[in-house]
């Protein structure tokens, strides 16, 4: 064994890399729940990966074809529907698991210096995620899968003069037809994937450059011993692959209950009008993504007229104040007034059919700066003040409740008081108003001292 | 090697010059994946005009038919239907049809129609392209408020539009419902799609 071990290792690092990222790779000794996230969502992976490779051997990408498949995949392959329902379930799971890991990333501070590529790789991962989640939703050629596409490739004609354009080339067709399904099945199953995967290692590359982040956001290279390893640090293998394992079982019974009990999950996992082919004629009543969805689609659908004439006014005025108070030089408060200058003609020509998709994309691109808008002099959120506290909160409760509109009818009232788009035009604001007041409140906010060393409570 | 004696100025040069010419090298090379996208000659070729018979088209009623894999509507509009659009004007966007790109010259009027009573559109939502249900009925039993003139509802995100597919004011619609071109080959023939009696349905 050694002597086959050193055959190798004189023609492939094997022995080093297995060193560099599991044996000799020094974790925090106090991960805690929060950190089962991220092996989870590469478990997820691989079985997207897997699942999908057996679904594509029966699968028919063919607007004729690709309904009857599905069915066909469902009742008469052997283990067809167990596959398929891995799938579909799957894809569910891995946007659970990915919010959790951002939500984990956010309070402990692994934006922070030094690791913003890592978060910037992980915000890219997330988008990817996005891209393959809508074009793989599209591949079983229900009815919410036809009008689910035809909504959102339709956002791209509210870009003025190229919109239309655009639209057709990525639909290859006038409306969401035959084309446009063949080339999502090519980008969901070879495409995106590739690139996934290549995000994924980057992702891995560059947190095992700096080195994990911790509850308590201390650096743990600061204090090494004699041999140069972190006194809190504590080999990845095989102190951190056996408490994954634990984590991998609990959520593989999950999964696997979700899977045999409720596979649709009463409409959310798999929507009912999925199970009808899309029909061209006949557009469903209540055109809902997926629930992954559902809170960047509430914002969308609050843009209203009047919401972002508002919400713009506003907007300029404070940049505009900010031209005004700012001690930077002239050139901060020239650009200030430049950008409320445009913001105010664009008010006035766009309409708000292209704001609701600036505002839309703006709630995604935010997240790509959060390592420069946080500017707390600590990582975690066991020792940072009230505001960033209460932020999190508000945050935190504006997108789940953002999510739960989206999937509601805008004109009904299901909390109370006021109809849905107005508490989604509120949510809205708020979910907006914690990345953009984030450098202020962060700033401003009331911290604890660090510890030197990690804790473990 | 020796770096003694190099001329950096023109190594600099010379790769500059190998980075541009293999950008360009690069457009040329992906111009034809990026136009393999685009709709192809067949996609063009389709949507041939289709003929449709509208003799047992009732009073009130609408018949749905697909041309180019868009929804078209026709409607057989009664007298009181018809006497209602001119009082929607004050509630409308574009009441007069003056968005050139909405319809054929011959549609350019209140009714946006050739004929008054049969209305020809496309059932596509000018927001994001779901189709509009018909609600027919007039005032608070639509659903709509008691103010609903009778038209078309959008339950993607909330359009409004009248008995004409003129887009009401403060809806997240920018434009009236698109008329296809269409003519009559007889009075109960309409063909959707084409302006011109000759030439193959």
């Amino acid at each position: 064994m050694q002597k086959i071990i050193a055959w190798i290792d004189d023609r492939f690092p094997l022995t080093k890399v297995w060193n560099e990222h599991l044996a000799q790779y020094y974790a925090p000794k106090n991960f805690n729940f929060w950190y089962y996230f991220g092996s989870l969502a590469l478990l997820v992976l691989v079985n997207q990966i897997v699942t999908g490779i057996f679904l594509t051997m029966n699968y028919k990408p063919d607007a004729a074809l690709a309904f009857g498949s599905v069915q066909y995949i469902m009742y008469d392959v052997s283990w067809g529907w167990l596959i398929r329902y891995m799938h579909s379930v799957g894809a569910s799971m891995f946007f659970i698991i990915i919010y959790l890991h951002m939500f984990r990333g956010l309070i402990y501070g692994s934006h922070k210096q030094p690791r913003e590529l890592i978060w910037i790789f992980g915000t890219l991962i997330f988008v990817a995620l996005m891209a393959e989640a809508f074009m793989g939703y599209l591949l079983p050629w229900g009815n919410m899968s036809y009008w689910g596409a035809q909504v959102i490739i339709s956002l791209f004609t509210a870009i003025p003069v190229i919109g239309n354009g655009l639209a057709q080339w990525v639909r290859g067709d006038y409306v969401v037809s035959d084309a446009t399904l063949n080339r999502f099945f090519a980008f969901h199953v070879i495409a995106l994937p590739l690139v996934l995967v290549a995000l994924v290692f980057v992702h891995l590359v560059a947190l095992h450059k700096v080195g994990s982040n911790n509850p308590d956001g201390v650096e743990i290279k600061k204090k090494k011993d004699e041999k140069g390893i972190p006194l809190d640090g504590i080999p990845f293998h095989p102190y951190y692959t056996v408490k994954d394992i634990v984590g991998v079982t609990v959520f593989l019974m999950v999964f696997a209950a979700v899977i045999f009990f409720a596979p649709t999950l009463g409409g959310k996992f798999l929507e009912h009008d999925n199970f009808i082919p899309a029909n061209i004629l006949s557009t469903p009543l209540d055109i809902v993504p997926l629930w992954y969805f559902t809170p960047f689609y509430s914002m969308l659908r609050a843009s209203t007229t009047d919401f972002t004439h508002g919400m713009l006014a506003i907007f300029t005025m404070l940049v505009a104040m900010l031209a005004f108070f700012t001690q930077r030089g002239f050139r901060a408060k020239f650009l200030s007034v430049a950008i409320a200058g445009v913001l105010l003609l664009g008010m006035y020509t766009l309409e708000a059919k292209l704001w609701g998709v600036i505002l839309m994309g703006s709630s995604i691109v935010l997240i790509f700066f959060l390592p420069w808008l946080d500017r707390s002099p600590v990582k975690s959120i066991r020792y940072r003040g009230p505001l960033f506290k209460g932020a999190v909160i508000i945050f935190v409760l504006s997108f789940i409740l953002l999510g739960y509109l989206g999937t509601k009818s805008p004109a009904a009232v299901d909390l109370f008081w006021f109809k849905n788009v107005l508490w989604a035009q509120g949510f809205t604001l708020l979910y907006l108003a914690f990345f953009v007041l984030m450098p202020w409140y962060t700033m401003i906010d009331k911290t604890k001292p660090v510890p030197e060393r990690v804790t473990l409570k | 090697m020796n770096d003694d004696g190099v001329d950096r100025g023109k190594r600099r040069f010379l790769t500059a010059l190998t980075a541009g010419v293999g950008t360009v090298g690069i457009v040329f090379a992906a111009t034809p994946f990026v136009l393999s996208m685009t709709p192809s000659a067949r996609a063009r070729a389709a949507g041939a005009p289709v003929d449709v018979d509208i003799s047992k088209l009732e009073l009130g009623q609408m018949l749905v038919v697909a041309w180019r894999g868009k929804p078209v509507y026709i409607v057989n509009r009664t007298k009181a239907m018809l006497a209602q659009l001119p009082n929607n004007t004050p509630l409308l966007l574009d009441p007069y049809s003056k968005v050139k790109s909405q319809q054929p010259p011959y549609a350019e009027n209140i009714y946006r129609s050739r004929k008054p009573e049969i209305l020809v559109t496309l059932g596509v939502c000018t927001h994001l392209g779901c189709a509009p249900s018909k609600v027919f009925t007039v005032g608070a039993v639509s659903g709509l408020g008691a103010d609903w003139p009778g038209g078309f509802f959008c339950h993607c995100h909330g359009s409004k539009y009248d008995l004409s597919g003129r887009v009401f004011k403060n809806v997240p619609a920018p434009m009236n419902l698109d008329v296809p071109p269409y003519i009559y080959l007889t009075d109960t023939l309409i063909r959707v799609g084409s302006d011109k009696k000759e030439g193959a349905a």
